[in-house]
């Protein structure tokens, strides 16, 4: 039992000493690097895919160690973990230490006062201790320093903020992680894409993705939906960064359960706040319109169909699916251009990135009808099994470009499609990570604590007398060779008035050392400041 | 048209940089060829605050004063330079008609243009002209990338950046900024001469900038004031990520090495209050925290994404 015992103590003193403490926090940061050079799979799983494509013979291997979720491995949470039991383990003992210094006075005057830094002693004459130590008093409690009085001596402190802002700011850091821990529980994120005129209920079926903390549960989600009623966006037009995106407006109303519906503005930086859930905005993009009939001449598809940009001009590609058309389904691979321009050998691109001429371009597909099966199907891409390509009749396939309004015949009586128009939608995010006001108010007090410590000069002065009228006189003042004793016959008391920096780093000592030596009546005649800088 | 005299004035800036430079570089390389003085004839000391106290007159060698005048030459074209640069970073605002802070050009100018402001302070104020030669080095650098390679026209704003967050993130990054470059200046300086006094010899150079322990000193109150403002600065981005993204902290390249920055800095701090890590190891992480915050802007801007294009090929 012994040995465990001293093994466990030995790990804890280990663990808790600021070595250890600085050492973890130097890895944290070294393993935080691979995550930023890396593509990560919360944030960009299609870049982990093409990296581990391109790299088979170590991709595998940085996957194993778990390099594509730097921040969600097992070994990067065991590093944050063990400085956060590292950081308590410091600031247990600590905070002790410090409430028992706070409530004492300060520790006594060193008996030789002439080893210490800013040293300066004189003889006085035609005064007493008394006056000399009321006097250097006075001077130090109007310095606001805490000041221990004994006979012949006076010992002062000050600076205790420092170490005040130290412990707060340590105890800020503890806060700051159990907030972080707290949100990460309990936090949920989610992305749908709302087509205007369209709306989104806040439920989970109807997110396109959607990611949660391990504590999360769906009634935690808010009731309410928001309608998109239309969408502004402004883009540069001048000759700099033309097309640079300028200003996006979205008009919404908002319907909650037992509130009348109410119309608000959602904006990039300005979400919406709905009870703890906040509504962003994250992108935008267009939705071609359009009609599709079946060779029978009835309607099989109509409405928006949302294209996902894929450059900065927002050409955007789509596809548009008539399961029900007959006698065969039609299918559409299509490319929308919101300002189409002949690109040369590339043929059509977009110019920029409003709508101001916008086209679409199309391909077609039809195939025999297929069986329901009530999988889940992509709906931005095209499963081509069971499909063939329509061909015009110079034997290439059908490849359509329309304006708004104009529409094309399908080869072989197969059905029709028009273009109706355009919609634009938004992506938005709700998002909801409880505990975020914990690390920020924690991390600004923590800022406070932190310009508190390093702001704040702990400093200690002290004055002994020496000499008739100095009981228990230990003679220190007389006893340096430093010290300007002229003769043992005088009647004067000695006086010897030091200071000590509990911190290096900073500067002034020795004015304060003198500013008290001269309210105890010492003429100003400084140990020359070699004295401090020997130190 | 006040766009252009925008650009002319940081043009000119850079190439006062340029010159004030080499003024200084003159000026240690004279200072170098004077044989170390007489003793009795040293009195530069005199008079320096507390703040940077001269090495003790034995040490110092006689003012020669076309090393003298070289210093002054600089250090007045340094101010003529800073005259101009921060004329052209309030062009540069009234052009743009919103605080001058949208891209990589108009950061690295604001940012280097409280350097500047600071550094003449110090040397003005504090007697710490010796400064001068790395830091018309690092502006001279800094103003001639940016002019050149970082250079964009005026335009609006991405609407990302339309918030009062902006414009206290980035107020508070640039300080900061400029705060940890110099700071990382002089602990290079207490790198060299420190290592020269270990050898004996102070020579040229060397002789004319203060004590290794005065340089620690100044290193370590610059790092001090950045350290607090550097943390707030992180804070406020997380408040904007809030706002703009929905999210306090998403683990993305720029946040990722902000907080590699803040943890090497924090290092910094306590390596300095641990016995065995004083001084020269506490100098060499305060410089990889100054090159882990040029990577962050300069790298994390420009590199990583080129990493991400790579690997999306
Ligand atoms: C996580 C990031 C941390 C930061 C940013 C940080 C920051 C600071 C700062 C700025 C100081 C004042 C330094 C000075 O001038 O004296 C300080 C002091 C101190 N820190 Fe930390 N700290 C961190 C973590 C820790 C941990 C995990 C421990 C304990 C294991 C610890 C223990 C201490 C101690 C003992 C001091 C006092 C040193 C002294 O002043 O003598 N710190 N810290």
């Amino acid at each position: 039992m012994k040995p465990l015992v001293s093994w466990l103590r030995f790990i804890w003193t280990t663990l808790t000493s600021m070595r250890t403490a600085l050492i973890l926090l130097l890895i944290l940061g070294i393993a935080a690097m691979p995550g930023s050079l890396l593509p990560q799979r919360p944030t960009n799983p299609v870049g982990v895919a093409d990296y581990l494509r391109a790299h088979p013979d170590y991709g595998p291997w940085l996957d194993r160690l778990d390099l594509f979720d730097v921040f969600g491995s097992a070994w990067f949470a065991a590093i944050y973990l063990l400085l956060f039991i590292s950081l308590i383990g410091c600031i247990l003992p600590r905070t002790a230490g410090y409430l028992r210094e706070v409530r004492a006075l300060p520790s006594p005057a060193p008996g030789r006062l002439s080893r210490l830094p800013g040293h300066t002693a004189a003889v006085l004459e035609g005064t007493d201790a008394a006056t000399v130590l009321d006097a250097a008093e006075a001077h130090l409690r109007s310095q606001r320093y805490r000041v221990r009085r004994e006979d012949d001596s006076i010992s002062a402190e000050r600076g205790y903020l420092r170490e005040t802002g130290n412990l707060v700011f340590h105890i800020c850091l503890v806060a700051m992680l159990i907030g972080l821990a707290w949100g990460s529980l309990f936090q949920f994120k989610g992305t749908a894409i709302v087509v205007e005129g369209q709306a989104f209920s806040n439920t989970l079926t109807q997110y396109d993705d959607f990611g949660a903390g391990a504590a999360f549960s769906a009634s935690h989600l808010e009731p309410f939906t928001v309608r998109l009623d239309s969408f502004d966006v402004r883009f540069e037009t001048g000759p700099v960064q033309t097309g640079a995106a300028r200003d996006f407006n979205a008009h919404v109303s908002v319907s909650r359960p037992g509130e009348s519906e109410t119309t608000g503005s959602l904006q990039v930086n300005a979400p919406l706040q709905l009870g703890g859930d906040q509504v962003s905005l994250l992108g935008h993009g267009y939705a071609p319109v359009v009609t599709v009939k079946d060779g029978n001449g009835e309607v099989a598809f109509s409405g928006p169909v949302v294209f996902l940009p894929q450059d900065s001009n927002f050409r955007s590609d789509g596809v548009i699916k008539a399961p029900d058309a007959r006698p065969e389904r039609l299918a559409f691979q299509g490319v929308f251009l919101p300002t189409a321009v002949s690109g040369g050998a590339s043929g059509m691109v977009s110019a920029f990135p409003d709508a101001l001429s916008p086209e679409l371009l199309l391909n077609a597909w039809s195939g025999p009808p297929k069986q329901e099966t009530g999988a889940p199907e992509n709906v931005y891409a095209l499963d081509k099994t069971g499909l063939t390509q329509l061909m015009s009749e110079d034997g290439n396939p059908v490849s359509v470009a329309l304006t708004p309004g104009t529409g094309y015949k399908l080869p072989a009586g197969l059905g029709s499609i028009t273009f109706d128009g355009w919609k634009r939608w938004v992506k938005l995010q709700v998002s909801n990570t409880p505990g975020g006001w914990l690390v920020l108010g924690s991390v600004m007090l923590a800022v406070l604590g932190m310009a508190f410590s390093l702001t704040v000069k702990p400093r200690r002065l002290f004055v002994r007398v020496s000499g008739p009228g100095a009981a228990g006189a230990r003679g220190d003042a007389g006893s340096s060779p430093a010290d300007s004793t002229p003769d043992d016959s005088g009647v004067g008391i000695a006086v010897s008035v030091a200071g000590l920096d509990r911190v290096d780093g900073r500067g002034g000592l020795a004015e304060a050392v003198a500013a008290l030596a001269s309210a105890c009546g010492i003429g100003a005649t400084l140990t020359p400041t070699e004295d401090e800088e020997k130190r | 048209m006040i766009a252009y005299y925008s650009n002319l004035a940081m043009v000119t800036s850079a190439v006062l940089y340029l010159l004030a430079m080499t003024l200084h570089a003159a000026e240690w390389a004279s200072a170098r060829t004077a044989a170390v003085a007489e003793p009795e004839l040293a009195v530069v000391g005199a008079g320096a605050p507390s703040e940077a106290p001269a090495p003790p007159a034995s040490q110092r060698p006689t003012p020669n004063p076309r090393t003298e005048a070289l210093g002054r030459t600089g250090l007045a074209i340094t101010m003529i330079a800073a005259a101009t640069h921060v004329t052209g970073v309030v062009l540069r605002g009234v052009a743009a008609e919103r605080a001058p802070w949208g891209n990589m050009y108009e950061f690295i100018t604001t940012s280097l243009a409280i350097a500047v402001i600071v550094y003449l302070v110090l040397a003005l104020k504090f007697g710490m002209r010796w400064l001068g030669l790395p830091v018309t080095l690092l502006l001279t650098i800094g103003q001639g990338l940016a002019v050149t390679v970082f250079y964009v026209a005026v335009s609006d704003l991405m609407p990302a950046l339309h918030s009062v967050w902006f414009v206290i993130h980035i107020i508070a990054a640039a300080t900061s900024g400029a705060a940890f470059n110099i700071g990382a200046i002089a602990a290079i300086l207490y790198l060299i001469r420190s290592r020269a006094e270990e050898r004996g010899g102070l020579r040229g150079y060397l002789s004319r900038i203060p004590s290794a322990e005065t340089l620690d000193r100044v290193s370590y109150r610059f790092h001090a004031f950045a350290f607090p403002l550097w943390t707030f600065t992180i804070a406020a981005g997380a408040i904007w990520a809030q706002y703009a993204w929905g999210r306090f902290w998403g683990w993305d390249p720029k946040e990722t090495w902000s907080l590699v920055t803040w943890i090497i800095y924090a290092v910094y701090l306590h390596a300095r209050a641990t016995a065995g890590w004083k001084g020269r190891r506490a100098a060499i992480v305060a410089v990889v925290g100054v090159i882990s915050f040029w990577f962050n802007f300069i790298g994390v801007n420009l590199l990583v994404s080129g990493l991400h294009s790579y690997a999306g090929i």
